[in-house]
Order: structure tokens, then sequence, then C-alpha cells
């Protein structure tokens, strides 16, 4: 089963459009989503929870299309992490979590208490008194508590150190040992989903410019390092995009069409990303 | 067992865990019957993508290193040596071919290559 199936997938704003996006996150993997500032990644998180409606398209999560109204129980199976976390601000962590448990059916205060001890996180503190980074955390262990087969998070890991960070991505990684388990989540931080994603979906000005295996990308593109003067020689179609300097000249290719003779060097998916958005302006 | 994923390598992760495993198993240090660790699990403790060790257990599959037990796991395939002889002869093809490769646009011919191979055996 897919944990996100989405075809066809439009909404338009009078200033913003986002066409026809199709993807799909099997069972069992994480998918990063990534894309500049207003490029649709939280517009089509909220419309994957049906939080604002499509003009056009469909998206079924958990087997189940999300305007049906059985959509409405299969809720407390997806933990939801918004970029902006807001809890009341006189709540503190112990009674948000007295709060959750009267909300979710298979809240497990267990589980909670041990990501407030994981994330330390004070219980007495109240909400207004957190930190950009505290605020995020108790969201993530509010979403990890209530037992939930598929995570949707939005920039769940900007404005975290770097350690926090990686702490949260193991966590994220542990979650999906469970092969029923499945992450969607986006972020410009394009190093973190190298980390830890299967899939990779690039959104640009609302389209989806790729939807693919994360090291299967790593093994199809390369880039080469040319002088200005060389750079005719490379086979154009197997050119993404190009960069250049007064002393030569920087490609993404793809692999299978340039010889190996130009030397193709590994490249990182934060290259690909943005020869690939430059490449479409 | 040691895995060891090296990204500079710039050899794709998949190959790396591969020839890992397929070197334990005709190595002698896995033998016929051990369980391996299940996809997820390896993927998980390696931080590398399930897709990308599913696909490595695959080709040890195909070629005959390992079996799938469904609903149990991986285990190493009673050691075939005629198969890991096919393989490794399959491999010097490919750097014979290689060698081939490298030396067609330096004009060298079959007697120079067979002169250079006499010297390194000597």
């Amino acid at each position: 089963m897919n944990a996100i199936e989405i075809k066809g997938l439009c909404k338009s704003y009078p200033d913003f459009t986002l066409s026809d996006i199709n993807l799909t996150l099997p069972q069992g993997a994480i998918m990063g989503l990534v894309g500049e500032n207003g490029a649709g990644k939280s517009t089509t998180l909220r419309l994957i929870m049906n939080a604002i409606a499509r003009d056009a398209g469909s998206v079924s999560v958990l087997g189940v299309d999300n305007q049906a109204p059985s959509f409405a129980a299969l809720r407390q199976d997806i933990g939801v992490v918004l970029d902006e976390a807001y809890f009341p601000e006189v709540l503190t962590a112990a009674d948000v979590g007295r709060v959750m448990a009267g909300t979710y059916r298979n809240w497990s205060t267990e589980q909670y208490q041990s990501c407030l001890s994981r994330f330390s996180l004070p219980e007495k503190k109240a909400f207004k008194d957190f930190s950009r980074g505290m605020k995020m955390k108790l969201a993530i262990a509010v979403a990890l508590s209530h037992s939930p087969r598929l995570l949707i998070l939005d920039e769940a890991t900007s404005g975290l150190d770097p350690m926090m960070r990686d702490e949260i991505l193991d966590i994220f990684n542990d979650f999906t040992r469970e092969e029923t388990h499945s992450i969607l989540l986006s972020s410009h931080i394009v190093s973190d989903l190298e980390k830890i994603c299967d899939y990779i979906a690039f959104i640009h000005r609302g389209k989806l410019l790729l939807c693919e295996e994360k090291d299967r990308l790593l093994e199809e593109y390369g880039v080469v390092h040319v002088r200005r003067g060389d750079y005719e020689a490379l086979p154009e179609d197997a050119v993404i995009g190009r960069r250049e300097t007064p002393y030569g000249a920087e490609a993404l290719v793809r692999r299978d069409g340039v010889s190996s003779a130009f030397g193709v060097e590994r490249t990182t998916l934060e290259d690909i990303i943005l020869f690939m958005a430059k490449g479409e302006r | 067992m040691d895995i060891i994923i090296s990204n500079a390598s710039g050899r794709p992760i998949y190959e790396q865990i591969y020839a890992q495993i397929k070197n334990a198993v005709v190595s002698g240090e896995l033998s016929a019957g051990d369980a391996l660790p299940s996809i997820r699990a390896l993927a998980k403790d390696l931080r590398i993508s399930v897709i990308t060790t599913k696909r490595a257990y695959d080709e040890l599959e195909r070629d005959g290193y390992i079996n799938t037990v469904a609903g149990k796991g991986c285990y190493v395939a009673p050691k075939d040596l005629s198969l890991v002889r096919e393989s490794q002869l399959v491999e010097i093809e490919q750097c014979m071919r290689r060698i081939l490769e490298l030396a067609g646009p330096l004009g060298l011919g079959r007697a120079e290559l067979a002169e250079m191979f006499e010297n390194l055996c000597s």
C-alpha cells in the first residue's frame, strides 16, 4: 500500500498556482519535499491533510481518499507538525500531555514522557517561555506520542541547532524501522534530507520538477569541471545546468550521456537541486 | 561483519553493500545458513535508504549468494564453488575489457599488452 498517493493535484490562488502534482510515497519510506520559499511545499502538505480544498486531482492517504468521510477517523493515525507550532501560551508540556491524552485514542503517556526527557523539555515551563527549538520539539513529541503510522512535517528541523537536528533525524530514522511507518517532510535544509530520505521530491514555482529515489539521483547525475572552451564538447542533452566563472565552467550532467573521459565527479543533492532550479529560469 | 559505506568513493552505495557482503560470503567470514540483518534493520543502522539496501540484497540473491525466506529473513546461501569461480572469472573479464578500453586510444597493440603483462607476472 502507498502511504500517500497524489494524482494531478491542482490549486490556484490569485497570485500562486500549484499545478499537476503527481507523487507517491510507498509505505515504510521517507520522502523529502524540497523547494525554495513559496514554491508550494506547505500548500502541498495542507492539501494532503485536506486543510485546504483542492481544485482538481486526487489525494489518498493510507489508502483513504482525503475527502471521504472516513478520513476524519484516519487523522488519529497521522502525526502532523507544521512549521510554526502553537499551543495555548499558558500551558506547560505536562498540561499539553493531559489535553492530548483526551484528544487521541492511542495516546501513549509513556512515549510522551520519554520524548520529553529525550528532547530535554521542561515539564513545568509555560509554552510562552519556550524557544523556537523547544516549541518545535514539543510539537514533534506530541506527533510521535499518538502512535501514528504517517508523519507529515513542515520544516520541522529548521530553527534547530545541528546537534538537535541530527537527533531528530535519528528519531525519524528509528520511527521507520517499522515497515508500516512512513514520513513526508519538507525542508529547505537539503543536507538533512540527503541524510535520511529514501525519495526526494522537488517543487519549484508550483510545479513538481522531480520525484525520484535519492540514491538513484546521486548515481544518475554528476558534475564535470571543464575549461570554458571545452564546454561545447559536452553533449547538449546531457547537460542539466551550468555555472561559469572567469576560469572555467562547471556543469551538472547525466552520467550516461557523457563520456567518462570528462572525469564526472560525484555530486550532492544540493547541487542537483540548485542546477535544476536555475535551468528552469 | 563490518560494512563500511564511503560517500567519497563515488561508488554507488548498493554496490558497496553488495561487494562487502559478497566478500564476506566468498571469504568464508559468513557461512551458509548464517542469518543476515533484515533489509530494514541494516538500512536504519547504516542510516541509508531502505530501497538501496533492498537493491543490494536483490542482487545478492539474484547472484546466488543469499536466499530469502519469505516472512523469516535473509540467509547466506550454501556456497557453490563453481558459482564463486564463475563470478571471479566475470570480474577478471571485466578488468580485461577495461584494459582494452584504456589501450585503444593509446594505440597499444596486442603484442605490447602481452609484453606488459609478461613483465608484471615475472
